[in-house]
């Protein structure tokens, strides 16, 4: 078989073995985060930051995370950007490292991040050494301004978070992966493996899944699904897709017919 | 002794350290980060520090989300 020539992936200099990244909410049972982990090959995953509940007898989310996946909080909670700086200093405080995935959210109906506020808090926490994922639309300026600020990589969604709907913002990711100099993870809205493998054939660096693995019936094989699907969706846009056309062109040579009836 | 924890207020003995606190709340002190009045706590610093009266503390931990 031909070797791919080494596709590196990295952020910030870590390398990444895998390009599809993992949430932990909304699991049924957290106690299948390690074989999530372990079928979708996976080295990221993040996790949220909320005042302790000392009455929710709730085990820690962190009992399932395997020591060797790298952790990137969110700050999800967020509405403002001194929040989001707010919850990132706090997030590493807990001692799991600098990546942080800043979300500024303050429309509760579609979940929609605020790029404005997410640039800013991006300028603050680079400059504080952080190494800074911002969550925010499929918007070129945005993603511009997010280069400017310091930004690791930029993290625009699919489509609305939770809502499996897919890769709706397509053509607008499909500027951001031409235009922007910084790896581009699709996050939120990919809802089925296809989703995910699409925008790998794109050309995007990486997706990030949450909610459509933990709500499968069996997130285990789902993970497995998305795994696959990232590795063969950047395996097909690695191999350059052949150019697509309105009109037949036929694949079988057309010289050589065995004569008809007659002949 | 006054003090607010995660927005509500609880009284607690003078000179209760965020490490007693912690333990009293059967939390480990190692997965939980605190901030006294809106200034980070270290983890090594949670045995020597002491809550003042009307003292604000957050007490918080990583939990699932995406």
């Amino acid at each position: 078989m031909r070797e791919i020539p080494e596709d590196l992936f990295e952020i910030r200099g870590k390398r990444l073995g895998s390009r599809l990244f993992l949430g932990t909410g909304k699991y049924g049972d957290d106690a299948l985060i390690p074989d999530v982990c372990a079928a979708s090959g996976a080295e990221v995953i993040t996790v949220a930051l909320r005042r302790v509940d000392p009455d929710a007898h709730t085990g820690n989310v962190m009992d399932h995370i395997p020591r060797t996946m790298r952790l990137l909080p969110n700050t999800s909670g967020a509405r403002t950007a001194n929040e989001a700086v707010r919850i990132a200093r706090l997030a590493r405080a807990m001692g799991c490292g600098d990546w942080i995935k800043i979300e500024v959210i303050a429309d509760n109906n579609y979940l929609l991040p605020d790029g404005y506020a997410t640039v800013r808090a991006t300028e603050t926490l680079a400059a504080e050494g952080f190494v800074v994922l911002p969550y925010v639309n499929a918007d070129l300026y945005v993603a511009r301004d997010l280069v400017s600020a310091g930004a690791a990589a930029v993290m625009p969604l699919g489509a609305p978070i939770g809502t499996n709907r897919g890769l709706q913002t397509r053509e607008m990711i499909r500027i951001l992966i031409e235009e922007i100099d910084l790896p581009i993870i699709v996050d939120a809205g990919l809802g089925l493996p296809s989703h995910a493998c699409e925008a790998m054939e794109m050309g995007a660096d990486a997706v990030l899944v949450n909610t459509a693995i933990a709500t499968a019936n069996d997130p285990v094989t789902m993970a497995r699904a998305f795994g696959e699907a990232v590795r063969a969706g950047r395996l097909g846009f690695l191999a350059g897709p052949g150019a697509q056309r309105m009109r037949a062109d036929a694949s079988s040579p057309l010289t050589g017919f065995l004569g008809g009836d007659g002949a | 002794m006054h003090v607010i924890i995660n927005g509500k207020p609880e009284d607690i003995s003078l000179g209760t350290t965020i490490q007693k606190l912690i333990e009293a709340k059967k939390l480990d002190p190692s997965r939980v980060v605190a901030e006294l009045n809106r200034k980070i706590v270290p983890g090594d610093q949670f045995q020597e520090t002491k809550l003042q009266e009307d003292d604000r503390l957050e007490l918080l931990q990583f939990v699932g989300g995406g």
